[in-house]
């Protein structure tokens, strides 16, 4: 479905991004690890061209999508959750909904998926009417994924939707990230520095380290490396 | 107790920085020195209570923040007025009544005020596109204005343009304008976006003041046509008045176009851009059109005031277009209420109506404006009326 093919990203001359290649299937949950740094939000950044890759070839159902502007690809079906949330503090709840719906026409259908997102996160039905900056962490959290699946995303990137919540929120995140995947066929696309829970929801995982990717595995099998356990699952010696 | 010791305080002490200005007068001619003993007790009294006053409304101030927290604040008045649908409609149609009637029991000069008014609350909603809902902070603003004027002057005095032929074309060109300008200055913001537009406006100034074979220089553009009526012969007290009412209609069609983008999804996404633009782009807004759409709408506006301006007064020269200008329709926008479109009409009132009639204090503008502003960013920061949208729901 997605396919990176040696991308390289520059932030002015740092090399950010050094022959990355990925490859997502059809309606499987990967995720990408790796430490601070190592590139992660830049690979979903380039994939949605908000930070164009300066070489390589990103293939989004077989079409290259490198070079073009964010909001064609976002048009593609391909849409992305910044990382930190990143939702309009002034804007309601259904406002910043509606912002997801931005390139959509078909009110009957938005309609329909805004009763389908009030239906997966309640707390957001409840407050709709309520301005984004007021919502907790993890209802803004909720309203992030909900935005961008009022695009109606084929592929979905979400950028560490763990970033600073309880431990029982990502929970409740991450079950409902896997229910967007079953229920939807959603494919997604996790970029995660909590590699445990990560890789418990992701079918395949890649490894990144510096701009490259060091390692890909299936999540069993990335959960029972040893190298993996020292370095991101705190469960070395 | 301790508030009046403190406006004690700052009474002596303005009564000491002031004595040598204010008290000694030294009479150069006669060689006297005359001590004015009464400006003291002037000074000490007025200052006295102006500082009692500011610690009253300070005081007050917090206790309002603090009534909010507590979420019993009352409205404030403008707020009021303008959402509970009681006060509101009636409100509308007395304000609505007062300038529907105007040129019938107004004398010409008012009637010609009331039409200054009305144009600069066309500009100040303009401005208010791009400065209060898309966040782009324009300083050269006036700059289109001066588009709409001389395109209409030029082609009254060379062609014979009719007013309402040109009234479209000049909203086309000053979007062509703003396209123009919008470009280059896509990638800034802030302070550096200012300057940028600050240069624009001046840039548009000079060409018109020192291209004379084109714009007549500084000399400027006389005998400018009114608006003609269906060929009907006016004397010049009617055509004041239907200079108005032609004024109020585009004024209204300002009003109620501002207010629909306000609500609509490009003015959602005008607010979303100035809070991020990250968000916006992983939402598929595409930037560059919606700024340029910004830029384009808000110089289409004063383009078309512009045009009105030309036609209302007859005469134009580059002077009316100084960076001066640029600044006023900001104050309007920023002292009625960023985004807010009762607080421009508001704004553009005041600020139109009250150097027309405080003609003695002419010499006092520029500090009674620097004033009023502290004032506001201190008592009022989000200005007269504060901005609100409708609250949006998605119907079944």
């Amino acid at each position: 479905m997605l396919e990176l093919v040696n991308v390289n990203t520059y932030y002015g001359n740092i090399h950010a991004l050094k022959d990355v290649s990925i490859k997502v299937e059809q309606g499987e949950i990967i995720t990408l690890i790796g430490a601070n740094g190592a590139g992660k939000t830049t690979t979903l950044m380039s994939i949605s061209g908000i930070v164009p890759p300066r070489s390589g070839e990103i293939l989004f159902e077989g079409k290259p999508i490198q070079g073009m502007p964010p909001h064609e690809i976002v048009s593609m079906g391909l849409c992305q959750v910044p990382e930190g949330r990143r939702i309009f503090p002034h804007l309601t709840v259904s406002e910043n909904l509606d912002m997801g719906a931005f390139l959509r026409k078909d009110a009957s259908q938005v309609k329909q998926d805004l009763d389908y997102v009030y239906e997966l996160f309640p707390r957001l039905s409840e407050r709709r009417t309520q301005q984004g900056g007021t919502l907790s962490g993890g209802e803004q959290q909720m309203l992030a994924i909900s935005r961008a699946l009022m695009a109606r995303p084929r592929l979905l990137l979400l950028d560490e939707p763990s970033l600073g919540l309880a431990p029982i929120i990502v929970k409740q995140i991450f079950q409902i990230i896997r229910k967007i995947n079953e229920e939807s066929r959603t494919t997604i696309f996790l970029v995660e520095q909590n590699a445990n829970l990560a890789l418990q929801v992701a079918q395949r995982g890649y490894v990144m380290e510096t701009g490259k990717v060091t390692m890909t595995d299936t999540s069993d099998n990335l959960l029972a490396n040893e190298e993996v356990k020292n370095a991101y699952l705190g469960m070395g010696e | 107790m301790g508030e009046i010791l403190k406006s004690l305080k700052a009474a002596i002490w303005f009564m000491f920085l002031t004595f040598p200005i204010m008290v000694i007068k030294v009479n150069p001619i006669e060689d006297t020195v005359v001590w004015r003993w009464m400006n003291m007790a002037y000074i000490g009294v007025g200052v006295f209570f102006l500082s009692f006053l500011w610690r009253f409304m300070l005081a007050r101030r917090n206790q309002g923040k603090k009534a909010e927290e507590s979420g019993k604040a009352r409205m404030p008045i403008g707020q009021r007025i303008a959402e509970e649908p009681k006060i509101k409609y009636p409100a509308i149609a007395l304000v609505g009544a007062f300038a529907l009637t105007i040129p019938f029991w107004a004398d010409m000069y008012n009637t010609n005020i009331m039409t200054n008014v009305l144009i600069y609350v066309m500009l100040g909603l303009g401005l208010n596109i791009v400065v209060g809902l898309a966040g782009l902070l324009d300083l050269g603003y006036v700059a289109f204005y001066a588009v709409g004027a001389y395109s209409y002057a030029l082609l009254n005095h060379h062609f014979g343009a009719n007013f309402w032929v040109v009234l479209p074309m000049a909203g086309f060109l000053g979007a062509a304008f703003g396209v123009a300008l919008g470009f280059p200055v896509l990638r800034l913001r802030g302070d550096y976006l200012a300057i940028v537009t600050l240069g624009f406006g001046e840039i548009i100034r000079l060409v018109l003041e020192n291209w004379n074979e084109f714009s007549m220089g500084p000399s400027g553009i006389a005998n400018i046509d009114r608006p003609p009526f269906f060929g009907i012969k006016m004397d010049l007290f009617q055509k004041t008045d239907f200079m108005y009412y032609v004024v109020l209609a585009l004024a209204i069609l300002t009003i109620i176009a501002v207010t629909r983008l306000k609500n609509s999804r490009i003015g959602r996404a005008w607010i979303a851009l100035r809070e991020d633009e990250i968000a916006c782009q992983a939402m598929g807004v595409d930037r560059t059109k919606t700024k340029l759409m910004a830029f384009a709408l808000g110089a289409t506006w004063a383009s078309m005031a512009g045009v009105v301006f030309a036609a209302k007064s007859t005469f134009i020269n580059p002077p009316s277009f100084s960076f001066w200008e640029s600044v006023l329709i900001l104050v309007i926008v920023v002292m009625g209420g960023m985004g807010s479109v009762v607080g421009v009409i508001l704004g553009a009132s005041i600020i139109v109506l009250l150097p027309e009639y405080f003609r003695e204090f002419s010499e006092y503008r520029m500090i009674l404006f620097g004033g009023a502003m502290v004032l506001m960013m201190v008592f009022r920061p989000t200005g007269i009326v504060t901005a609100m949208r409708q609250k949006y729901t998605i119907h079944k």
